[in-house]
């Protein structure tokens, strides 16, 4: 495996492709003879006619990605879950659906289940209609979707902006700061978090700071799942500028006069996206399963508004007698968060080769 | 030594100390905080629909009218010495530790955190065995052959189980084992009145609860052993031609297993508190149950008494796993 320091020079001359002698190697001073009227040319014959050239960490890191055939494949569910997220609206309007609407009528008014088995399955309701109300469970689907979504990257951005800005000070102050900031993830690591999170949206559910209804509740889950998750980050980030800060383009940029901020915001973090990026695509699937554990719960998206989780909730008096209910919005989440995992773990594995 | 125990001693009690004051303010300051009056917030300690009176009872009983300051010495004084909580002429005594009392059914919090507390603790001890001798194993067999047939197969169950939430591998359980093949049990039988019948039931949650945790715990362990397995010492042990059982299990496990106790403590610490979500999916009625119960029925002190027993198990916790590791690492014990 190609690491990252030797990466131009050794692999660059096993995979890229690279011309016939542009670039001349002179020998070495000392060799003598034959060796030193050996063409440069000679030296590269072993490359197929194929060009040397230079790369970009960032290329690199691509490069081995690519190869990595279950990564690329979770990338493209989670692009196409995105996708899918941002349009639910405009799709429910173009199709005339209303998550929301009741089909009483495809409903057994004595065991309140869809008629006709399988979940009230059917060409207009291809996923079947939910228990007792009849709304579609594809349209519910879809419309959870952009809900769980904007929770989780909400949360996310959250706790990486908390986590990078703590980490990088601390790590590159050091002493007091750095105690004080480490003491401070120790603490928020030992916080008993979900009944932190299940009490301040327990205690925030009747109204808070003017906002009701459904952004009220994105908001609180936005701020209860991203404020307590940044001590993960923040300790990466940590640990990572302590062996950044010692490098001499910090100290290159201290002789030019550069203050703190500068070289912390523009010298430091910009040498920290990878790790950040690596990390945050690992904080979305769990911070997708942490708003549907509160929406399970009930004190997360209040209904009527769907919600993966919520309809999870609804699955547990139904699921023996109609399972399809509870497996299909099990379903959603699982792919979702495995596709966002396996990314994740590709990305690490692409940017970070040591860490496997 | 000793001075290490009494330091970690100390830093817990702050550390219970200000997982208290974090409880307190997201309990009394936050609401008010996001523009709650005093009124507001002291309706959600007594539930739907109470009536005037009732309400400005308890806002004089937990203090709501004081300044934050009182509120919260009077909330510390209550865990530690109890409460009495005054209504017109009755007076009610809450019992140190007062945990909440639920104004709602006029009970207080602590006695009924303690009767569930043996569901919870079945339920936490059961599947952490599980989960510790299945993602530990799991993890070294993988991490000492690295890209075999074995680790792939494994790190792909693993990373499985880490993307299905615990409130869908439990009722798919209960779907498949107590309803498809009714193979176990579904309601609980305490331990003391019949250990089989006991397990029988608590398998299903024991084993979605571990399915979840030893998956985490696998690929914790893999890496932790990857990175041991090629550290010096384990060359050293090699080259002085120990046994590749003895370099793996007394020199490799041993150092990479450090992490894992310290979050394995602070993971059971945290179930004891209440596992919330497996015991509302396989309806035991533990600790965490009676949060969730709290939530329904609006009577917000029961949430607030099992997020200050789930602060206390995992300040305790945590300080038991340092204090393990004094007993355990000569370099902690010498220092």
């Amino acid at each position: 495996m190609c690491e990252y320091e030797a990466a131009t020079a050794a692999c660059a001359g096993r995979s890229s492709p690279a011309g016939k002698g542009q670039s001349r190697v002179t020998a070495p001073i000392e060799t003598t003879g034959s060796a030193a009227e050996a063409q440069p040319e000679a030296v590269l014959s072993g490359t197929q006619g194929e060009r040397i050239e230079g790369r970009s960490l960032g290329r690199i890191a691509w490069n081995r990605f690519k190869k990595d055939k279950v990564a690329v494949v979770g990338g493209v569910v989670v692009i196409l879950l995105v996708l899918l997220a941002a349009l639910a609206r405009p799709i429910e309007h173009l199709f005339g659906l209303d998550p929301n609407q009741f089909h009483q009528d495809l409903i057994d008014p004595n065991t309140s289940l869809p008629k006709g088995g399988m979940g009230g399955m059917s060409a207009s309701h291809p996923l079947g209609v939910e228990p007792k109300f009849g709304r579609d469970i594809l349209t519910r689907i879809l419309e959870g979707s952009w809900v769980s979504l904007v929770v989780a990257f909400g949360s996310t951005i959250l706790s990486n902006v908390i986590g990078a800005v703590l980490g990088v000070v601390a790590g590159y102050y050091g002493g007091r700061v750095d105690t004080v900031i480490s003491r401070l993830m120790d603490t928020f690591l030992a916080f008993p978090l979900l009944l932190f999170a299940i009490s301040i949206s327990a205690t925030l559910q009747g109204g808070a700071f003017g906002l009701n209804g459904l952004p009220l509740h994105i908001c609180v889950l936005i701020f209860v799942i991203g404020f307590f998750n940044w001590p993960y980050l923040g300790r990466i980030v940590r640990g990572q500028t302590l062996a950044l800060r010692e490098r001499e383009f910090v100290d290159a940029a201290r002789g030019m006069g550069a203050r703190g901020p500068y070289i912390l915001f523009r010298e430091l973090l910009p040498n920290l996206v990878g790790p950040i990026i690596v990390y945050s695509t690992l904080l979305i699937p769990t911070n997708i399963i942490f708003e549907a554990s509160l929406s399970f719960l009930g004190v997360g998206i209040q209904p009527p508004q769907s919600s993966w989780g919520g309809m999870l909730s609804q699955a547990v008096n139904f699921f023996e007698v109609d399972p399809q209910y509870m497996i299909v919005p099990g379903l959603a989440i699982f792919v979702t968060v495995l596709a966002f995992n396996l990314l994740g773990d590709g990305l690490r594995d692409a940017l970070d080769p040591r860490s496997r | 030594m000793i001075s290490y125990i009494i330091r970690r001693v100390i830093a817990a009690v702050i550390l219970l100390l200000v997982v208290t004051a974090v409880t307190f303010c997201i309990f009394f300051l936050l609401p008010r905080l996001a523009g709650q009056t005093a009124d507001q917030l002291a309706q959600q300690y007594i539930g739907k629909s109470p009536s005037a009176a009732d309400v400005a009872a308890v806002k004089h009983n937990l203090g709501l009218d004081q300044p934050v300051y009182e509120q919260y010495w009077h909330f510390i004084k209550g865990i530690v010495t109890g409460a009495d909580y005054h209504f017109g002429p009755t007076t009610l005594h809450c019992n140190a530790p007062c945990f909440g009392y639920s104004f709602k059914n006029h009970v207080a919090v602590w006695p009924e955190l303690t009767q569930r507390l043996p569901v919870t603790a079945s339920l936490a001890i059961g599947a952490a065995v599980i989960w510790l001798l299945s993602g530990v194993t799991i993890g070294v067999i993988s991490a000492l052959r690295p890209g075999s047939l074995f680790d792939r197969a494994f790190m792909g169950v693993a990373l499985t189980g880490v993307s299905m939430p615990m409130f869908f591998t439990g009722q798919l359980a209960l779907l498949l084992f107590t309803y498809q093949w009714p193979i176990f049990g579904r309601t609980y039988v305490p331990f003391t009145e019949n250990p089989a019948q006991w397990a029988n039931t608590l398998i299903p949650a024991w084993c979605s609860l571990a399915l979840l945790y030893s998956a985490i715990y696998a690929r914790l362990t893999r890496s932790g052993m990857l990175e041991t397995m090629n550290e010096d010492f384990i060359r050293t042990a090699r080259a002085k031609g120990l046994h590749e059982r003895t370099v793996v299990g007394r020199h490799g496990l041993r150092a990479a297993l450090t992490p894992i106790i310290t979050v394995f403590g602070m993971d059971f610490g945290l179930l004891l508190g209440g596992a919330v979500i497996t015991e509302k999916v396989f309806s035991l009625h533990g600790v965490g149950e009676y949060a969730v119960q709290g939530i329904t029925d609006n009577d917000l002190p029961k949430v607030l008494g099992v997020t200050l027993l789930a602060a206390f198990f995992v300040v305790l916790f945590n300080l038991l796993v340092d204090l393990l590791y004094a007993a355990a690492d000569p370099r902690v014990r010498l220092s």
